[in-house]
C-alpha cells in the first residue's frame, strides 16, 4: 500500500470537477438537521441553568405540563444511571444531574405540539437552584481556594497537593532542556493567554429523534460521525448500541464541534416518553452558550537560542481549562507546540483543569493554534531581539525527515521546509508595506488522523458505480473520493456516486475529524476498488479461458497481458457489469481500515495588516497560506481548507473571545456579539499547495483540513508587533488592548 | 393563540397560510408552506442564511414576521432557477467550488442576486460590504467574491 513514487501521471487526480451534490446546495434542496419533518412530529425545547454553578434544589414541571399541546417533560431522573467515563460526562453535559455546572447547561427539556409552545413551556418549568461560587478564570481555577467543580475527577496523573480542579497532568520531553538554555546566547521566557472561541458553524445543532415502545429508535441529526452519535445516544439511554439507527443530514459545517451530542439523546427520550417523533434545533444563543467552545489557555514558553539563531532548548509549560469537564486538548497542544523545530532539548508540561464553562469539543487542530501562538510569538520576539530573518531562523531548525520529533517519534516524509522555501520565494514575502503596515509570518502543524474506517464500492448493471461511505461530507469530500474511485477503476468521475450511509450500512465510521476522511475514506475506497477489479479481471478470464493473472486492469478494461494470454479485445467495464449476473454474481469491493500511515502536515502563513493607530484597528491587507498537502486530490477545495482555516485562525486573533460576566455567564451569545470574521473583514487569500507525498497513502494524500488555523494566530500578531512596535501576548488583539498598547 | 390568514406571492405563485402573530417569515417559509432552502443560523437577523427578497427588498427573513407577507411578493432560494436552468450565481458558485457546507449559500446567492440587480458591475470592495451580513465559515469569502465577480461578467456580457 507504500505510495508509487514511480506515479506522478493521474487522469482524475488534480482536476477540478463540479462537486456532485453542488446543484442541491444552489439549489435550496439539500436537507441539513432541521430540514426534516416526520407523521406526528413534536417539538423540544430545553430548560437551562441561568447560573454558572448552583445545586439543582428542585424542578417542577406541572405548569409545563398542563399546558395544551405539552406532551413530555424530562429531567436527569428519565436516563438511567450506571455510564462511566466519558459516557458520564457526555450524559452530565447533556443533562445535569445534581448541579448546573455552567451557564446554558441543560436541566430539563420539554416536548409539545410547535416549536412556540415548546418554548413557551420551557419558560414554565420551574427550577429552584442554590447558587454556588463559581470559577471560569483557567489560572485562578487551580489556585487555593477556588470552588472545585467536582471531587474525585482527577486522574492518577495529577501530583499530589494540587487543587482538585486539576484532573490530568502531562509531562514529557528529550534532551536536557537546562543544558540546552546554558549553551544558547539568548533565554527568553513569556507568557500568552488565548481565549476559548467556537467553532462558529452556521448551522445549529439540529436532530429529528423517534424511539418506538419496541425501545428501538431512529435518528436523524447533523453530525460529523453518526456511528459516535449512535454509541453516545445509547450509553446515555441505556439501550444496545444497534437498536438505534442514526442517518446523518446535510451538515452545516462542524470544524469539530459536531463529534459529541448535546440534544440527540434529549430528543430521543423525550420520544420514548411520548412516543411520538420528537425535533430539537438549538438556537445560536444555546450553541454558544452550551455547546464546545475550545479550551481557554494560559501559556509559559521559555526557548534558548545562539547568536546565529540555533534554537538549543524549548520547554512549555500549558495550562487549559475545557469547561466543567476534563479533556482540554493540553495534550495534543503540547505535542505540536515544538513540531516544526528540531530540538536537542525540549521539554512540555500541561495541566487540564476544570471550570465553570460549557464542556470543549475539538475545534480544527485542537489545541494547536493555542500552542503555535505562544511558541511562535516568542520566536519572533527572539528574531527580533537578535535581529534575525524569522524565516531564515525557521528555515535553520526545522524538522524534516528523521528528525526526532518534539513530541518523540521519528519524522517520516515531511514538508514544512518545502512550505518555508515556497513561503521565501513567493512575492508576497517580499513586497513593499505602507504606512503603519507590518508583516508577520509563523508556521504550523496538524498531526493528522486515520481513524476506524469501513467503505463499500458496488457496481451497477451498467459499469457504473457506487461508493458508500461513513464519514459525512463538510467540504467536498464525496468529489475527493469520487476522484480516488475512478482514478482506481480507470472510469470517469462523473459515473462514480458516493453516498454517506447510515449507521446500518457499514462497519463503524469514525467521524470526518482530525483531517482523516480524504485521506482515511480515501485509502479504503482504493482498496475496495483493487477488490472490485480483481473479480472483473477474474470475470474476464473465466470468458476467455485463460487464469486470471494473465488480464491486467488499464483505462477501465480488461485486457489480457503477458507471453501466454492470448489475443483478445479488451472487455470494458460495462461490458463485464452487463453480465455479471449470469457470471458468478453481484461485483463489489469493500475495505475495513484503520490506517496509521497519516502524514501530518505543515503550513507556513504570511500576513500583512495594517493598524489604525487613532483607533486601534486592524485590517488584514494581505494574507497568503502556504500548506504542504501531500497530493491535492480537488485543488479547489483544497485551497478552500487553507483559506477556510485562516479565516477562522483570523477571527480568533483578532475579534473572537469568549467573555464571562463576573456573575459567570456568557455576555456575548449572539452572533453580533460573538463577532467572526464577515466578507469585509477580510482580503483575498492567496494559497500555495506544496504536495510532498505522504508515503503512507497510495496516492500520496495528506489530510488538510486543520492544519491552516494553526500559523494565522501568531502571524497576526506578529505582523501586529512589526506595525506597532507592541507585543500583545494574549488573544484576540482586540482594537482597545492594541490601542491601550499604543498610548502606552 | 388565535391564528392569521395570510395571502402571499412566494416565487410567483400565490400561497396562503395560517400562522401565529409571532410567528416569523422564515418560521412560515419552513414549517408552513415547506420551503426549507432559506436557513436559520442566528435568529437574529446576524448571520444572513435566511436571506429572501420582498417586493424585490432583501431582508433576513428571521427578522420579519409571517403576517407581513400579506399582499407581498416574496422570492426565495427555491425560485432562483428558471426550471433546469440555474442562474449564472448558482452555475459560477458551483464552478468557483465556492460553498462547502453550503448551509450559508442559499442566503448568499438571494443576497449576491440583489446586489447583482442593483450594480452589474460591483467591485470586490462593493461585493464585500454587500455580502457583510451574510456570515460563512468554511470558506473565508474568497472563492465566493469570486464566483459573484465572474457571474457578474458573465451577465454583463450575455454569454
Amino acid at each position: 500500500m507504500a505510495f508509487d513514487q514511480e506515479k506522478d501521471q493521474f487522469r482524475v487526480l488534480g482536476t477540478r470537477p463540479d462537486r456532485p451534490d453542488g446543484l442541491d446546495k444552489v439549489t435550496g434542496k439539500a436537507r441539513y438537521g432541521a430540514d426534516m419533518s416526520a407523521s406526528g412530529m413534536l417539538h423540544g425545547a430545553i430548560v437551562r441553568s441561568p447560573h454558572a454553578h448552583a445545586r439543582i434544589v428542585k424542578i417542577d414541571a406541572s405548569k409545563a405540563l398542563a399546558m395544551k399541546g405539552v406532551k413530555a417533560v424530562v429531567t436527569r431522573a428519565d436516563f438511567p444511571d450506571g455510564q462511566k467515563g466519558e459516557d458520564w460526562n457526555i450524559m452530565e453535559n447533556c443533562m445535569a444531574g445534581e448541579r448546573a455546572l455552567y451557564d446554558g447547561h441543560a436541566v430539563a427539556a420539554v416536548a409539545a405540539t410547535t416549536p412556540w409552545l415548546a418554548r413557551d413551556a420551557a419558560k414554565a418549568v420551574e427550577v429552584e437552584y442554590e447558587i454556588l461560587p463559581h470559577v471560569t478564570d483557567v489560572d485562578k481555577a487551580m489556585q487555593d481556594g477556588a470552588p472545585v467543580i467536582r471531587e474525585g475527577a482527577a486522574n492518577y496523573s495529577v501530583p499530589e497537593g494540587m487543587h482538585p480542579n486539576v484532573v490530568r497532568f502531562i509531562e514529557f520531553g528529550h534532551g536536557d532542556v537546562e543544558k540546552g538554555f546554558e549553551e544558547a546566547d539568548v533565554v527568553m521566557e513569556n507568557s500568552y493567554t488565548t481565549e476559548a472561541t467556537h467553532q462558529g458553524y452556521i448551522e445549529p445543532h439540529a436532530c429529528l429523534a423517534q424511539m418506538g415502545s419496541d425501545g428501538r429508535g431512529e435518528l436523524w441529526c447533523c453530525t460529523q460521525g453518526h456511528w459516535f452519535v449512535r454509541r453516545m445516544s445509547a450509553a446515555c439511554l441505556g439501550i444496545e448500541v444497534s437498536k438505534l439507527r442514526v442517518t446523518p443530514s446535510e451538515i452545516g459545517g462542524g470544524f469539530g464541534g459536531k463529534t459529541t451530542v448535546f440534544i440527540d439523546p434529549v430528543a430521543l427520550a423525550l420520544s420514548r416518553k411520548a412516543d411520538r417523533p420528537v425535533k430539537i434545533v438549538m438556537s445560536r444563543e444555546e450553541v454558544l452558550r452550551a455547546t464546545g467552545p475550545t479550551a481557554a489557555a494560559s501559556m509559559d514558553v521559555k526557548i534558548g537560542m545562539t547568536k546565529d539563531g540555533k534554537m538549543t532548548a524549548g520547554k512549555a509549560v500549558f495550562r487549559m481549562t475545557g469547561g466543567a469537564f476534563p479533556m482540554a486538548p493540553v495534550d495534543s497542544a503540547l505535542a505540536c507546540a515544538f513540531a516544526c523545530y528540531d530540538l536537542e532539548n525540549v521539554q512540555h508540561e500541561g495541566y487540564d483543569v476544570m471550570s465553570n464553562r460549557p464542556k470543549q469539543a475539538a475545534y480544527r487542530a485542537p489545541g494547536s493554534p493555542m500552542a503555535a501562538f505562544a511558541v511562535e510569538s516568542l520566536v519572533d520576539e527572539m528574531c527580533r531581539e537578535l535581529k534575525l530573518d524569522p524565516l531564515e531562523v525557521r528555515l535553520k531548525n526545522a524538522a524534516k525527515e528523521g528528525t526526532k520529533s518534539s513530541a518523540g517519534p521519528t519524522y517520516p516524509r515531511i514538508g514544512l521546509v518545502e512550505t518555508l522555501e515556497a513561503a521565501k520565494a513567493h512575492p508576497h514575502f517580499t513586497a513593499p508595506l505602507g504606512p503603519n503596515q507590518g508583516r508577520g509570518i509563523a508556521s504550523g502543524y496538524w498531526m493528522n488522523w486515520g481513524g476506524e474506517t469501513s467503505v463499500s464500492l458496488a457496481l451497477s448493471e451498467d459499469g457504473t458505480v457506487t461508493v458508500s461511505v461513513g464519514t459525512p461530507d463538510i467540504g467536498g469530500s464525496r468529489a475527493s473520493v469520487a476522484m480516488m474511485a475512478a482514478e482506481a477503476l480507470g472510469v470517469e468521475y462523473e459515473d462514480v456516486r458516493v453516498n454517506v450511509v447510515e449507521t446500518g450500512a457499514l462497519g463503524v465510521n469514525e467521524p470526518t475529524h482530525g483531517s482523516r476522511a480524504t485521506f482515511a475514506t480515501g485509502l479504503a475506497t482504493i482498496e475496495a476498488a483493487t477488490q472490485a477489479k480483481k473479480t472483473l479481471c477474474e470475470r474476464a478470464a473465466a470468458k476467455w479461458g485463460i487464469d486470471a493473472e494473465a488480464v491486467i486492469w488499464e483505462d477501465g478494461c480488461a485486457k489480457p497481458s503477458g507471453p501466454n494470454a492470448g489475443e483478445f479485445p479488451p472487455l470494458s467495464i460495462g461490458e463485464i457489469c452487463a453480465k455479471m449476473g449470469r457470471t458468478g454474481g453481484p461485483i463489489s469491493g469493500h475495505f475495513e481500515a484503520t490506517p496509521m500511515g497519516f502524514g501530518g502536515s505543515f503550513g507556513t502563513h504570511i500576513v500583512d495588516v495594517e493598524v489604525d493607530p487613532e483607533t486601534g484597528h486592524t485590517s488584514v491587507v494581505r494574507y497568503t497560506v502556504v500548506q504542504d498537502a501531500g497530493k491535492a486530490i480537488h485543488p479547489s477545495y483544497v485551497e478552500g481548507q487553507f483559506q477556510g482555516g485562516a479565516a477562522q485562525g483570523i477571527g480568533w486573533a483578532l475579534n473572537e473571545e469568549y467573555i464571562y460576566g463576573e456573575d459567570g455567564r456568557l455576555q456575548n451569545p449572539i452572533f453580533l456579539d460573538y463577532r467572526v470574521p464577515v466578507a469585509s473583514d477580510l482580503p483575498m487569500i492567496d494559497t500555495v499547495i506544496v504536495e510532498v507525498p505522504n508515503p503512507g497513502h497510495p496516492y500520496g494524500v495528506r489530510g488538510v483540513g486543520e492544519t491552516g488555523i494553526t500559523p494565522p494566530l501568531p502571524a497576526i500578531a506578529n505582523a501586529v508587533a512589526d506595525a506597532t512596535g507592541q507585543r500583545l501576548r494574549g488573544l484576540p488583539v482586540s482594537p482597545p488592548k492594541i490601542l491601550a498598547a499604543i498610548k502606552g | 393563540m388565535s391564528l392569521v390568514h395570510v395571502t402571499t406571492k412566494v416565487n410567483g405563485d400565490e400561497a396562503e397560510f395560517l400562522c401565529e402573530p409571532r410567528e416569523t417569515l422564515l418560521d412560515v417559509l419552513r414549517d408552513r408552506l415547506g420551503l426549507t432552502g432559506s436557513k436559520e443560523g442566528c435568529g437574529t437577523g446576524d448571520c444572513g442564511a435566511c436571506s429572501v427578497t420582498i417586493d424585490g427588498r432583501l431582508v433576513s427573513s428571521c427578522l420579519v414576521l409571517g403576517v407581513e407577507a400579506e399582499g407581498k411578493e416574496i422570492a426565495t432560494i427555491e425560485g432562483m432557477a428558471q426550471g433546469e436552468a440555474l442562474h449564472p450565481l448558482q452555475r459560477k458558485f458551483i464552478e468557483h467550488a465556492a460553498l462547502q457546507c453550503g448551509f450559508c449559500t442559499p442566503g448568499i446567492l438571494v443576497a449576491a442576486k440583489s446586489l447583482l440587480e442593483k450594480d452589474p458591475d460591483p467591485s470586490e470592495e462593493d461585493i464585500r460590504y454587500w455580502l457583510a451580513g451574510n456570515l460563512c465559515r468554511c470558506t473565508g469569502y474568497d472563492k465566493i467574491v469570486r464566483a459573484v465577480q465572474d457571474a457578474a461578467k458573465e451577465m454583463r456580457e450575455g454569454v
